[in-house]
């Protein structure tokens, strides 16, 4: 016997079965296949304005910022305004994403944009967030070319721009949405789930941002919902 | 079972390493943190989320079906795992999945692995079995490497470095670090943590694997799941050549719809946060467009003993999920630390789970070591009946006359006039009585004869009346005539 059919093999005999049993067989197909939602908060049930409201406030609640943009022409002003306030060279990185490549960066004036994944060396990085979850003030970025996962975790600053449509009210309607867009069982490398900047509370229990990942979590909810 | 590694297990020694930690200055000190911040920071989430009681009850039952289709999801998973380009490999004991790792870094030429935070990898020792065969393991969640520099396991299963001191950890990193400056400022956590991070950083980009465990596995997906909030298992498992995931077979989830019901009440109750900073999903290795990410991942599924646990009385552990809510609220935790349960799994989850793991002869103290007072069933995110398994592995210890023989010699002679209720009466009346009587003038007695153990703690106070069953028996009697309170309070 293979380790695989050794263990199977006391699983069922822990459980009684054999393994071909039809019904049982059924029930996880169905529960695979129709993915029952469980108990989903009400908090997050709100109209669209509301909503980007409550995921405005547990950004902040988890130590983030967040700042709105009418139009994604202003994210690079948005941007470059943030990068002064935070006394941090005008120099970004982002990826392919085509939201981000299609803005007008030379109206943040003199900023340096570099582009790809990130090697550790950059203080800021731009993403573009497939959607974020308003329940939690969480950010749900995906992997690739457009928004690589580097950016997430290396820069010092992690600005991360999201459509204020694309703000929903709970995780379901996200994992939903992954589905649409990757198919059925299928998944990118990496979803990042982000609710605030990286912390530590190892040491004597003091919380401290930015353990390995960003100190700052900046985000731009552009447009309305 | 696993033969654990180079970290001796010493549950068998609960005893002498409790009254150890009770003398340790600063562990006390350490520990009143944890008594006082996380349980006030779980009740304040929880209050703050209506539905947390019902999320609660769907994320037991979630568990509960999980287990009980176990092999179905497996195969699921596995299916998932492949199809994306994924690696699974089944290892029935600790060892087996050691020597899975081995293989899976040597024919990658490794030298160095960072870690992400992992009790699965604590539980088979493999940051000794690393080194020992040449592959130097690195920490990276704070906590743990700073436990690494000490050689010691983790005292509490979220924050395993929650023991120590920030003048400790300081001590460390001097002692480690000796290629900064002798006369740097370590004095605040912030400069400590400062110091972690850039050091740790240069060893994430040299890595050539990265392993990290797993809060779930999504059999819909085939995706692991990390929960963290440093970012350090997402560095660990983006920056090298291969991804490991090491889990558990029980971190099985049927569906991303079932993910989120446990989200919500993992980080609530472990660290009291509304959502944990980084929640990272896993499937497979990079793409071919992708710029960044490991280009192989391995799925190392241990199962350690979990197989036969379906089958008995302790199945209902296996819903856990790891939040540390139990140590957390518990009285004996809070008293004594990590480290004196002597072994990896600690608190009333691990007075539960270690017997399971490593036999109940070795761990025979850890279920002794409850008041039974409840807190940790009413904090589990997933409901699980602590108390009672601690129990019944107490009963257990007993039948397999595991028992010290003092305490089984105590247990006969009570049994002898439990059973003879009369006579049980009588001689209570009698002692009763009796030190009633002898202990008239002080009150108390600070030694009894037979009861050194009682008495070399605390004093044995002097009964002041009759027994407790003869008090009820006049109770019942008067208050059947006049419904009047007696000085028992009312009637159940």
């Amino acid at each position: 016997m293979t380790p695989r059919e050794l263990i199977l093999a006391t699983i069922r005999r822990s459980l009684g079965v054999t393994g071909t049993e039809a019904p049982r067989r059924l029930e996880v197909a169905t529960r695979l296949a129709s993915r029952p939602k469980g108990v989903v908060p009400e908090r997050g049930q709100l109209p669209p304005a509301e909503r980007i409201d409550l995921f405005t406030r547990m950004v902040e609640a988890a130590a983030g910022t967040v700042v709105r943009a009418a139009d994604p022409v202003d994210i690079p002003t948005a941007v470059a305004t943030f990068l002064r306030e935070q006394n941090l060279p005008l120099a970004i990185r982002y990826g392919d994403d085509p939201l981000l490549s299609g803005v007008p960066w030379d109206r943040a004036g003199t900023l340096e944009i570099r582009r790809g994944a990130s090697g550790g060396s950059d203080l800021a990085a731009v993403s573009h967030a497939f959607g974020a979850v308003a329940e939690t003030g969480t950010l749900v970025l995906v992997s690739g070319a457009d928004n690589p996962t580097t950016l997430n975790f290396l820069p010092d600053v992690h600005i991360v721009v999201v459509s204020a449509r694309d703000v929903v009210s709970d995780f379901e309607t996200v994992m939903a949405r992954l589905r649409g867009r990757f198919g059925a069982g299928a998944m990118p490398r990496t979803v990042n789930m982000i609710t605030g900047p990286s912390r530590s509370a190892d040491i004597e229990q003091t919380l401290i941002l930015g353990a390995h990942g960003p100190r700052k979590l900046h985000v731009i909810v552009v447009g309305e919902p | 079972m696993t033969d654990v590694g180079a970290h001796a297990v010493t549950s068998p020694h609960f005893k002498d390493n409790a009254k150890a930690a009770l003398a340790d200055a600063s562990l006390q000190n350490a520990l009143k943190f944890v008594e006082v911040n996380f349980a006030a920071r779980r009740r304040e989430v929880a209050d703050k989320l209506l539905e947390f009681e019902a999320l609660r009850d769907s994320a037991r039952d979630i568990k509960d079906h999980t287990l009980a289709h176990l092999d179905l999801y497996l195969e699921a998973y596995e299916q998932r795992v492949v199809a994306q380009g994924g690696h699974v490999h089944y290892a029935v004991t600790g060892e087996d999945a050691l020597a899975i790792i081995l293989d899976i870094c040597r024919k990658l030429g490794a030298r160095t692995v960072t870690k992400g935070k992992s009790m699965v990898a604590e539980e088979i020792g493999l940051n000794d079995f690393l080194a020992a065969h040449g592959i130097a393991p690195i920490e990276t969640d704070l906590g743990e490497y700073i436990i690494q520099l000490r050689h010691e396991m983790p005292s509490h299963i979220i924050a395993p470095a929650v023991h120590l001191t920030k003048a400790q950890i300081e001590g460390d990193f001097r002692r480690v670090h000796t290629h900064l400056p002798r006369n740097r400022n370590l004095v605040e956590p912030t400069s400590l943590l400062a110091e972690a991070r850039m050091v740790l950083r240069e060893k994430f980009l040299a890595a050539d694997v990265g392993i990290t465990g797993a809060n779930f596995l999504v059999a819909e997906t085939g995706s692991s799941v990390i929960v963290t909030n440093e970012g350090n298992g997402d560095l660990t498992q983006t920056l090298p050549k291969a991804h490991i995931v090491l889990a558990s077979l029980e971190k099985l989830v049927p569906t991303l719809e079932d993910l989120s019901q446990l989200l919500r009440v993992l980080a609530r109750s472990a660290t009291g946060q509304e959502m944990s900073v980084y929640t990272t999903l896993s499937t497979g290795p990079r793409r071919p467009d992708d710029p960044d990410g490991p280009d192989e991942y391995h799925v190392v599924l241990l199962d350690n003993g979990r197989s036969s646990m379906l089958a008995g009385a302790f199945r209902d552990m296996l819903r856990c999920i790891r939040c540390g809510a139990c140590m957390n609220h518990c009285p004996i935790y809070h008293a004594v630390g990590g480290h004196a349960y002597g072994w990896v799994y600690v608190g009333p989850m691990g007075a539960v789970l270690t017997p399971s793991l490593i036999g109940i002869d070795k761990a025979g103290h850890l279920p002794n070591a409850s008041t039974f007072c409840g807190r940790c069933e009413e904090v589990c995110p997933v409901r699980i009946p602590l108390p009672r398994m601690m129990r019944a592995w107490r009963e257990r210890e007993f039948e397999r006359h595991l028992s010290p023989a003092t305490v089984r010699a105590g247990l006969s002679f009570w049994s002898f006039f439990a059973k003879r209720p009369r006579l049980y009466g009588l001689a209570t009346a009698v002692a009763a009585r009796a030190l009633g009587v002898a202990g008239r003038t002080r009150g108390r007695f600070s030694w009894l004869p037979l009861a050194s153990g009682w008495t070399r703690h605390r004093h044995f106070p002097a009964p002041q009346g009759t027994t407790f069953q003869a008090e009820w028996k006049r109770r019942l009697a008067s208050s059947s005539k006049v419904a009047q309170p007696s000085p028992l309070g009312p009637p159940p």
